[in-house]
């Protein structure tokens, strides 16, 4: 039995892949289970505070974190995510590759069923993919489906699926959420996806039902009793919206919900360090998906000399960024591969914080302070002046880009901050590239391909390549490690991505957030892995004396 | 009488129309549309399923043959779609919350006029009294005092130190399992707090509202008539003063019932209730066009009706208005 909802994150980190989203994920620092009270027992209710609602019951049309973490306990995918990052079996039993990576075969479990006693077969397959290509599908997502060339099921249990070129996340592509053919196929064809009673009721394979949705107040969701991997051991899960973080706050002092995803670096350093709360919940702490940055704009002449962003480097202290900004919950980043996953490697040129090394290195990039007012000028007597710009509203990144602006003074280089309301700030500044340093977060999926961040095709106004780096190097080995299936060979590519980057610091890797969730005490079975603490939600228990509401 | 009524009635239908038009465009002009949050900022995104999407909710089109559309539909109180993912019809969208809002607005309302006639009435007639001032004081700390911060402070008392009642939400989680009388309880214990905090603040304005009116007409001649015939100060006040004092209030009420059904964001949000307000700043912010104007068209229809209320019944209480309408005619 393993997570569902480390599925939906995955799905959400992975197919939603480097956009500005926060999952968490990552390896583990936290609390295993100390007390044995006793032996897992069905029963009880879990409570989970979320700040929005859902945005629909058929989690494809939506891209919203709450749907996804809903229907992934709904819903269930061909592969899923193991407690280490890994692509495991989930209603496919196992999948093999053809030697040229084009051909890709699932084998599909027997015993699976819908909610309402349906067989699951690899007809619901080939219907989620046919819906998920079907122009009049909404699903903000389709990339991965849209790369293939064609899917069949030669018979109810196998499912062939066939690549035009190799695609490295075909993969993850199937841990999608597979949809009943039964209930859904005129919706699909006529385009009212939406409007299906599915989308209010829905009917998955996972390991629980759906019971009701009070928009604005709750879902409540009943454990599957013939659900393939075993019965989930919570019979009830409540999802309850609750829109002010303040409100989640004291519900979670006053023990009215079992789970929140993260807390703030203040409530988990100092507001939840009394001894009622410490036996009430225990507290997690892993880094999250994202990253936080400095970028350069390598199209400004002054930054496209690697001595210069290697001086800024050196400038920089990332620890008291973490302990100032984050009080400490957040870990050095040396690249934009998640640490914890398999492609990951710390084995990377480091910059320690080293003030007269960066003034070195300036002074050999010819920049010196020439008439001793503390700022370095160039051989014309150009002082070094930037601006740092982030978005307004986001406090963390307000503060990183201050100390920034002390340590570059330190070296002789003058920062100005300027703070800009984020649709603003997107448009007017990151997209066209007009700026000189940016302080910015971004996601990391699941899986290492990072081709539309890195290469050097895709500096275009739209693209996500911001900083504008091109690199012939970094170009192929981001095209060979997409288009290959083999681990082990991409592994290579993606080690040696690392180093280069590292090397060449087209942006300075500051930190991995931690992600900061809560569970109550009651909660036992839950054990801290690189993925989180919600893969193994399906073995979570409570034992029969602590639980706490009559239910199911 | 009902011939003024009748025409104020289909005066306001044309008045109606030009809100709902106005409104339209007012909020296809505003920054971002819905796709903008249905799609998102992603380099995997699909941007086929935008323009598929601009086509199906009719964007494409011109604004005003947009907004004639709408309008063919809301005569016939269609309202159409909401445009998020679950794309569920906006008059169910509204119907689930409209119950719960309404109920609370009522029960304030009630608390509200209840507690805040006697306040004024009672600060009029002892007028710079040490009551007068302490109730005046009072009063100003209610209306300064932000709604969340009250209610923060009162979760925290309530809720998290003392543990007497439930911070937020409208039920237990536990509710199907309670018998009859326990789950009225339950009710009633989630109501108390956000009742509270929004009387607290709504009784400030009320009660000076009263208090102004019933100093006004003590000191009309009337008064001093009624004084002068040797009534009891008590009959004087309730019968003579404070009849024609309520006039004023009567308007004020019947303007109160559009704000029943908008329900208040704040205190929504932070005592997690699903009502109309969150329903109302969740589909602006997500430009849910059709959820907007079908909240729209209800509350501009019922501030009409409002005002209908408030003329028809001030002529009906005040017969120098009956009267004189019928001079004016004549």
């Amino acid at each position: 039995m393993t997570g569902r909802r480390t599925r939906a994150r995955m799905l959400l980190a992975g197919i939603a892949g480097l956009g500005l989203l926060a999952a968490c994920n990552g390896p583990l620092e936290g609390r295993a289970d100390e007390d044995h009270a006793g032996p897992p027992a069905y029963g009880d209710t879990f409570i989970q505070a979320s700040i929005g609602d859902i945005g629909g019951l058929i989690p494809s049309l939506t891209s919203d974190q709450s749907s996804h973490e809903v229907g992934g306990l709904i819903y269930d995918g061909l592969v899923k995510l193991d407690k280490d990052l890994n692509m495991a079996p989930a209603m496919a039993e196992s999948w093999t590759y053809s030697k040229d990576c084009l051909d890709l075969t699932f084998k599909l479990r027997r015993d699976v069923k819908w909610h309402d006693g349906y067989p699951f077969t690899a007809d619901d397959v080939v219907f989620t993919y046919q819906t998920m290509i079907n122009p009049k599908t909404p699903a903000p997502f389709k990339e991965g489906f849209l790369l293939v060339k064609s899917v069949d099921a030669p018979d109810p249990y196998t499912v062939h699926v066939r690549y035009d070129k190799p695609y490295a996340r075909a993969v993850e592509t199937w841990g999608t959420y597979i949809l009943p053919k039964h209930l859904l196929q005129s919706f699909a064809e006529a385009g009212t996806l939406r409007e299906s009673p599915q989308n209010s009721h829905p009917v998955g394979t996972g390991p629980y039902r759906f019971q009701e949705w009070k928009p604005g107040e709750k879902v409540v969701l009943l454990a599957n009793p013939d659900y393939y991997e075993g019965r989930p051991y919570l019979s009830r899960v409540v999802y309850r919206v609750i829109p002010s973080q303040a409100t989640i706050f004291l519900e979670l002092k006053a023990r009215g919900v079992d789970y929140v995803s993260t807390l703030t670096g203040i409530q988990y350093a100092r507001q939840t360090e009394y001894p009622a709360f410490r036996k009430a919940y225990h507290k997690y702490r892993y880094p999250a998906s994202d990253y936080t940055f400095l970028g350069f704009n390598l199209k400004d002449p002054r930054f496209a000399d690697r001595r210069v962003r290697r001086a800024f480097a050196h400038a920089i202290n990332k620890q008291e960024l973490i302990d100032g900004v984050r009080l400490g919950l957040a870990r050095e980043a040396t690249g934009p591969i998640r640490p914890g996953t398999w492609a990951y490697t710390d084995k990377v040129t480091r910059f320690e914080y080293d003030p007269a090394k960066a003034r070195e290195l300036l002074a050999e990039a010819g920049w010196r302070d020439r008439d001793g007012d503390g700022v370095v000028e160039d051989k014309d007597g150009k002082p070094f002046t930037v601006t740092i710009r982030t978005n307004q509203g986001n406090d963390e990144r307000k503060k990183i880009a201050e100390i920034i602006q002390q340590r570059l003074k330190e070296v002789g280089v003058h920062a100005d901050i300027q703070l800009i309301e984020w649709a603003a700030f997107i448009k007017e500044f990151v997209k066209p590239r007009r700026f000189e340093l940016v302080v910015l977060g971004l996601g990391t999926g699941v899986d290492p391909d990072q081709y539309v961040v890195w290469h050097s095709s895709q500096r275009g106004p739209d693209q996500m390549n911001r900083t504008g780096y091109a690199n012939p190097e970094v170009d192929a080995l981001l095209e060979a490690g997409r288009s290959s299936c083999v681990q082990s060979e991409r592994v290579k590519y993606y080690h040696r991505l690392q180093e280069i980057l590292a090397e060449d610091l087209p942006m300075i890797f500051l930190y991995y957030r931690d992600a900061l969730p809560v569970v109550a005490a009651r909660i036992h079975g839950v054990s801290p892995a690189p993925a989180g603490i919600l893969y193994n939600f399906n073995e979570w228990y409570v034992p029969k004396a602590q639980q706490r509401y009559t239910s199911g | 009488m009902a011939l003024f009524a009748l025409r104020r009635l289909l005066l306001s239908i044309p008045l109606l129309i030009g809100i709902t038009f106005v409104s339209y465009v007012v909020i296809g002009l505003a920054p971002g549309g819905p796709l903008d949050f249905l799609t998102p900022e992603d380099p995997n995104a699909s941007p086929e399923v935008r323009e598929r999407l601009i086509e199906e909710f009719g964007l494409d089109q011109p604004i005003h043959v947009q907004y004639w559309h709408w309008l063919k539909r809301a005569v016939r109180l269609d309202f159409g779609r909401s445009f998020l993912p679950d794309g569920r019809p906006v008059s169910a969208k509204i119907a689930e919350r409209l119950p719960v809002t309404l109920f609370l607005n009522l029960i304030e309302l009630a608390i509200i006029v209840g507690l805040a006639v006697p306040i004024g009435v009672l600060s009029a007639t002892r007028q710079y009294s040490l009551y007068d001032k302490i109730t005046t004081v009072f009063v100003f700390v209610g209306f300064a005092t932000p709604d969340f911060w009250l209610a923060l402070l009162l979760m925290i008392l309530f809720g998290v130190q003392l543990g007497w009642l439930p911070i937020s939400g409208l039920r237990s989680l536990n509710w199907e399992y309670l018998s009859f009388w326990q789950q009225q309880w339950d009710f009633l214990a989630h109501l108390i707090l956000p009742i509270v905090v929004a009387t607290f603040g709504g009784l400030a304005g009320f009660s000076r509202y009263m208090r102004q009116s019933m100093l006004e007409v003590v000191r009309q001649d009337y008064v001093q008539t009624a004084r002068a015939k040797g009534l009891s100060e008590r009959t004087v006040i309730s019968k003579h003063a404070l009849r024609n004092a309520l006039l004023p209030v009567v308007t004020i009420l019947a303007l109160a019932l559009p704000g029943l059904i908008g329900g208040s964001v704040i205190i929504e949000s932070i005592f997690a209730i699903p009502g109309m307000g969150q329903l109302m700043v969740q589909s602006v912010f997500s430009r849910d066009y059709p959820v907007v104007m079908g909240n729209l068209v209800i509350v501009a229809s019922l501030t009409l009706v409002a005002n209908l209320i408030a003329d028809i019944t001030y002529a009906l209480v005040d017969p120098r208005i009956r009267f004189g309408g019928r001079r004016g005619r004549g």
